[in-house]
């Protein structure tokens, strides 16, 4: 048994090892090679070189200022939203909270969108209303500004802390709490002294995943930032590869500015694996009691309705506008009955070829690479998580690639790696978008299938073999139907979110490859920005309606399981 | 004749060596248990026994045919070692119904569909689950799910079973329960029973025979029940089936005096020498009494458990404990108070070289 | 006077009475158990006294001074009660050093640094953790988290300790030297106690006085000698200690077994009960030999002998019942198989309850 076991435990190995190497480390290699290496010898000094061009520069610059602004602004809004859902007597928390994760549903980029319309200095709706009616001189805000762009990211992202620190706060043993109370604090100082210091790691990890995710953010930068000059790291490489054409020295530059988001973002991970593991009180235990909730007294209306009007504002207002000017005949009309029709979203879903290829592409594409990751992100966990093999610590570390290379890095290297100069051209095709995907999905299937397979204990495989199944009937009958659950949410988890793919699909379109998200970008560039709005609306109908079903799914999973 | 017969075993992992030259033999048709602190390598030994782990160097054989024999290049799978399992953690499967677990080893030795379903019910019923075969595990409580594991392990009517401390995770009466009923179907069903755990009280109720591991996992004694109680080779075995008192005694002039005063012990006098002696002994040991011969002592902590009263004596500086059963307490005037006098004596007492004692002490 | 007394205390959760009408008067430097099974109360009482939940109905006291009262709508914070407290799953916090858990009461009363200093210290001294004072409350076992517990408790030397569960969590040895640790502190600081447990030999090695609660409703209180020795009702016996019971039944005016075996005079209740149980315990059954025992002596046969160090456990078939008995190991005892007299040192007789 050991023998054949041992081949079949290489082969899998093998495979698993090949896939994360073609698909991940090769992209990310070549673009380490195509910074550091110049004619042929290791060069550090072209690439400072490149760093301290002005326009560079600047892009790192505010990478750096829009990642930071995001990062503190979403923390104290997630943090004190969690907060005041958990320890409050807020009226309507169960309602709160499930509104407050709505975001994470939304793209940012059609938020962004949405807040164009609204406030942009001449145009936007809300600063047209101030200037005509209630005679202000100027616009009362700009949107195409840092400000602005922080502004829209802490709306999107402030879930990532505020679903890290609900969770820290309602599995904390209520005694914890109780104990300081009994020892004679107030709520006041117990929350200073003992709640905040002990949910810091759940707030610090979720506010170094925005930082992370905002570096590397492509979408609100784009459609915010370009207008007035403002880009960062993403939207200069997408610039700089998208008008020259390929260029030797704009792919140099794109590829200086990938290598440092991929430093970047490795060392952000670094701090969260820190954070989380010296940080980790064990705070989970005992019986549970409902913890004790700070009475607001005179200050529950008031925060109930700041409350309403955030949601109302954020989630609301910026909805409700796409869908109005997917309506609209042209974009500047006022929102009349008269002007109003659903015959944008008939044209874009039955007429209009560019809008029909798009979403024909993008639920092709998205299901595909749902598929193909889902096994693929089964086997590797497999290895990583239950096997015994020698070997393995490499597959390890190449498992541990796909979480800290954003999308706009895995684009830049695809194009390396897949444009004809290793034997392949898959350039301007869609095959190149679907490599991308399966690249930048990774790290979803193999958290789901990993989290999936750590649940199903040695003791059941090992149960079986004592009851006379060989390794192979044992796999079959037991672990293949006890991870299903879990790769089904590895498949909703990659599909759902490849329909609304920008920053990858960005840099990788062809005329006749354009994804729901690439249309909805260029389309609103070109100036149509009614068409633009009306498949926006289309595709958070589809997005919404896609979360509810994986939402129900999950549900009767576990109760029936 | 013996089913298992294991000679020179060893098992390490990396530095850390588990077991060294290890031999156990298991008779077929008795219950046997492998006892031990935790950490002591009995568990690394069942899943040797198992097939999930390869000894070093040694032999194992089942049924008279060797299982595990690196010298002779034997490892027989665990699906081919014809064996039951149960675990610690039942490790019933969570997407079956009670009868598919139940089936499984038989659906996997292609057992035609009549007699399966027989014999699933028959055994289910044996563990008294019957009526409950449609269930889901998330339906049953932790004491079904073991018993839904039993049965699994029982269906196919194996000549070996092995159970590793599969009582842990259950309440205690619950646990009292069951470990009755697993003697039980072992009677019944004449199957021969490993069992491993830390519980010395389960060892003692279920077992014909034991063994005692120590943290090295090295065995100590192999015998009864009554035999390891009784019995104790030495003092690691003695304090690790109950509560003992080790009681300093010194040799002065040929008499044997208890701690720092001169009373001397009464009781036979040790057979071998040594510097210095403990007197070993299980607080129903020793019997207290208002007056009388014996030592002079004096109660300096009493407690009332209900059932027992426990007392802490001290004689001459040497404290011991003792019990007494409440109602007879009460019946004879044994009701002690804090202060109190007392005169002791031994009903039973084993003498150890003090020296050995720091080793079992650790 | 009572020190602290409960009058009338009732709480209800929605349609379900979790206490019920309870009054207890708790004296200065007692130790008070409440002991019940999961879900009877005892644990929302502690935490009514505690100030963690308000009452329905009823008032409590310390001395004079009001700390509940839904009917004059006074309900003092469990901050301003100047209890000591402990929990079951510890609760000592991870993010600062043991000298700083139990320093933190002292701290929070606004102390002069040198009081503080003095009574982190003595606090630390009573309960062995000097030589822990810098560590991290994580490094330490179960046992050391809950003396920091208890230390942090004791920080403010408080007249109440209120003790939850406190030794649930760790494992049976440590239990009992832990247990003992607590009636050391007692006796050196002179608090009262209200401990709440599920465990009777831990509530009777304890406590002064013992309340068994089912469902909201006080069973019994009384000394733990006195609950062991005279359980009201059939409840209480069972929850204290390993019990038998024997379904009967008055028939035809004489006192049987189910099954039909008649009961001899000693152990028939003294008026006709109708359907009664006829409850021993384990450890008080004697086996005598034929002709001994007179009329408190039952025929039965030996079914399972486990032998289990320190104690035999035998069960005996008597009429179609199980009874149990536990004689020390040295008493000699019948095989199985073999037919036995028994003898009931101290039998108990309770009417079938209604429903």
């Amino acid at each position: 048994m050991k023998r054949r076991g041992f081949g079949t435990a290489q082969v899998i190995l093998f495979l698993s090892i090949a896939i994360l190497v073609v698909v991940v480390a090769v992209p990310v290699l070549l673009i380490f090679l195509n910074a550091f290496w110049v004619n042929g010898s290791f060069n550090v000094a072209d690439v400072i070189r490149i760093i301290r061009e002005p326009d560079t520069w600047q892009a790192l610059v505010n990478s750096l200022i829009i990642a930071s602004g995001t990062t503190i602004g979403s923390t104290i809004v997630g943090t004190f939203f969690a907060w005041l859902v958990t320890r409050t007597d807020l009226p309507f928390k169960r309602f709160m909270k499930g509104m407050f994760l709505v975001p994470f549903m939304l793209p940012s980029f059609i938020g962004a969108l949405a807040w164009k319309m609204l406030l942009s200095p001449r145009a936007g709706f809300i600063n047209r209303f101030f200037m005509q009616n209630l005679g202000f001189d100027g616009p009362i805000f700009n949107i195409y500004s840092y400000a602005g762009i922080m502004m829209v990211e802490v709306m999107y992202l402030f879930p990532f802390v505020f679903i890290q620190v609900c969770g820290a706060l309602e599995r904390m043993d209520p005694t914890l709490e109780e104990s300081a109370r009994i020892s004679g604090a107030g709520l006041f100082t117990i929350t200073r002294k003992i709640t905040i210091p002990l949910v810091l790691p759940s707030i610090l990890s979720g506010a170094l995943l925005i930082m992370l995710y905002s570096m590397a953010h492509f979408g609100t930068v784009a459609v915010l930032g370009i207008e007035n000059g403002i880009f960062n790291i993403p939207t200069l490489i997408y610039q700089r590869i998208h008008q020259s054409a390929g260029s030797f020295a704009s792919i140099r530059t794109g590829t200086v500015l990938a290598a440092i988001l991929v430093v970047a973002a490795a060392l952000i991970l670094w701090l969260q694996s820190k954070v989380l593991s010296r940080g980790h009180y064990q705070i989970i235990a005992g019986k549970s009691f409902r913890p004790m909730e700070l009475k607001l007294r005179a200050l529950r209306m008031p925060l109930l309705i700041f409350c309403l009007a955030y949601i109302g504002f954020t989630i609301v207002l910026p909805t409700v506008v796409i869908f109005l000017v997917g309506g609209l005949k042209t974009y500047g009309l006022p929102f009349t009955w008269e002007n109003l029709s659903l015959d944008n979203y008939k044209f874009i879903l039955f007429d209009y070829k560019v809008t029909k290829d798009a979403i024909w592409n993008s639920v092709t594409l998205g299901f595909s690479a749902a598929v193909i990751t889902m096994f693929a992100g089964v086997m590797i966990s497999y290895v990583i998580v239950k096997m015994k093999v020698r070997g393995k610590g490499i597959l390890e570390f190449l498992g541990m690639l796909p979480f800290s290379v954003p999308g706009s890095v895995i684009a830049l290297g695809v194009i390396l790696a897949w444009s004809g100069k290793y034997g392949v051209n898959l350039y301007n095709t869609v095959w190149i978008i679907l490599v991308a995907y399966i690249a930048r999905y990774m790290a979803f299937s193999l958290r789901a299938n990993s989290a999936a397979l750590e649940q199903v204990h040695d003791s059941l495989v090992e149960a079986a073999r004592v009851c006379g199944a060989t390794m192979w009937q044992a796999l079959k009958d037991i672990v293949l139907p006890l991870v299903r659950p879990g790769m089904v949410a590895a498949f909703f988890l990659i599909f759902l979110p490849s329909l609304r793919e920008l920053t990858v699909s960005i840099m990788l379109y062809a005329p006749t490859t354009r994804t729901i998200g690439v249309a909805i970008y260029t389309l609103n560039e070109d100036g149509e920005t009614v068409m633009s709005a009306a498949l926006a609306g289309i595709a958070l109908i589809l997005i919404i309606v896609g979360e509810t079903l994986i939402n129900r799914f999950i549900k009767t999973e576990r109760r029936g399981g | 004749m013996d089913i298992v017969s294991i000679e020179g075993l060893d098992k390490g992992y990396g530095a850390h060596r588990v077991h060294r030259g290890l031999d156990l033999a298991i008779r077929r048709g008795e219950c046997f248990t492998l006892l031990g602190p935790s950490g002591c390598g009995k568990t690394v030994l069942l899943r040797l026994i198992a097939g999930f782990e390869q000894p070093d160097a040694g032999r194992i054989d089942i049924g008279g045919a060797p299982v595990s024999d690196p010298a002779g290049n034997v490892n027989v799978p665990p699906d081919s070692r014809g064996i039951g399992m149960v675990f610690q953690d039942y490790a019933v499967w969570p997407h079956m119904t009670v009868f598919d677990n139940v089936a499984y080893p038989l659906k996997i030795a292609r057992v035609g569909a009549s007699e399966l379903r027989a014999r699933v019910l028959e055994t289910v019923a044996l563990v008294g689950m019957e009526g409950l075969e449609r269930r889901l595990p998330s339906e049953l409580s932790g004491g079904q799910q073991q018993r839904v594991a039993l049965a699994r392990a029982l269906v196919a009517r194996p000549s070996l079973m092995l159970l590793d401390e599969p009582l842990t995770n259950l309440d205690a009466n619950l646990r009292e329960e069951m470990r009755f009923e697993i003697k039980e179907l072992q009677r019944k069903l004449d199957i021969t029973v490993l069992y491993v755990t830390h519980d010395q009280e389960i060892a003692l109720a279920i077992s014909d025979r034991m063994a005692i591991m120590d943290g090295e996992g090295k065995i100590r004694q192999t015998g009864t029940p009554w035999e390891i109680f009784e019995q104790p080779v030495d003092p690691f075995v003695f304090s690790f089936m109950g509560i003992a008192n080790f009681v300093p005694v010194r040799s002065e002039g040929g008499e044997y005096l208890v701690g720092e005063g001169n009373q001397p012990v009464p009781w036979e006098k040790p057979v071998v020498t040594a510097a210095r002696y403990a007197a070993g002994f299980r607080p129903s040991d020793l019997e207290i009494a208002r007056s009388g011969d014996g030592l002079q002592a004096v109660v300096v902590r009493a407690n009332f458990l209900g059932a027992m009263m426990d007392y802490l004596i001290e004689v001459d500086g040497a404290r011991m404990r003792t019990s007494v059963e409440t109602h007879e307490a009460i019946a004879k005037d044994l009701m002690f108070r804090e202060g109190d006098r007392c005169v002791a004596r031994f009903r039973s007492l084993l003498w150890f070289d003090a020296e050995t004692l720091k080793e079992a002490a650790q | 006077m009572a020190h602290l007394r409960l009058v009338n205390v009732t709480k209800r959760f929605g349609d379900v009475t979790a206490v019920n009408g309870l009054n207890i008067d708790i004296e200065k430097g007692e130790c008070f158990s409440m002991l019940g099974p999961s879900g009877c109360g005892k644990t929302t009482t502690l935490r009514m006294v505690a100030g963690f939940e308000d009452l329905s109905d009823g008032e409590i006291y310390t001395g004079d001074r009001l700390l509940s009262s839904p009917k004059k709508n006074y309900y003092l914070p469990p901050e301003k009660r100047d209890f000591g407290m402990v929990f079951q799953a510890f609760a000592v916090w991870p993010h600062m050093s043991v000298y700083e858990n139990v320093a933190f009461p002292l701290r929070i009363r606004h102390l002069g640094s040198s009081e503080i200093e003095k009574r982190t210290r003595d606090a630390l001294a009573s309960t062995n953790l000097l030589g822990a004072a810098n560590d991290s409350p994580d490094s330490l076992s179960g046992g050391g988290k809950q003396r920091v517990a208890l230390a942090r408790a004791l920080a403010i030397n408080p007249d109440v300790m209120l003790l939850d569960e406190p030794l649930s969590s760790l494992d049976p040895h440590l239990r009992e030297e832990m247990r003992f640790e607590i009636k050391d502190l007692q006796r050196k600081y002179g608090f009262s106690i209200i401990y709440v447990t599920h465990d009777q030999a831990e509530a009777m090695a304890l406590s002064d006085r013992i309340l068994v609660m089912k469902l909201g409703v006080v069973q019994q209180i009384d000394t733990p000698l006195a609950v062991y020795n005279s359980p009201a009702n059939k409840f209480v016996f069972s929850f204290i200690g390993l019990s038998n019971f024997l379904d009967a039944e008055w028939r035809d005016g004489v006192p049987v077994l189910r099954g039909g075996m008649p009961l001899p005079d000693g152990l028939a209740p003294d008026r006709n009960m109708g359907s009664f149980s006829l409850a021993s315990r384990p450890s008080e059954i004697d086996f005598v030999s034929e002709g001994e025992g007179g009329s408190y002596a039952l025929e039965g046969v030996v079914t399972r002998k486990a032998f289990l160090g320190e104690i035999i456990d035998y069960q005996v078939n008597v009429g179609g019942q199980e009874v149990r008995v536990q004689k020390g190991r040295r008493a000699p005892g019948p095989d199985v198989g073999s037919a036995c007299r028994l003898r009931l040192l101290r039998p108990f007789w309770y009417a079938e309850e209604e429903g």
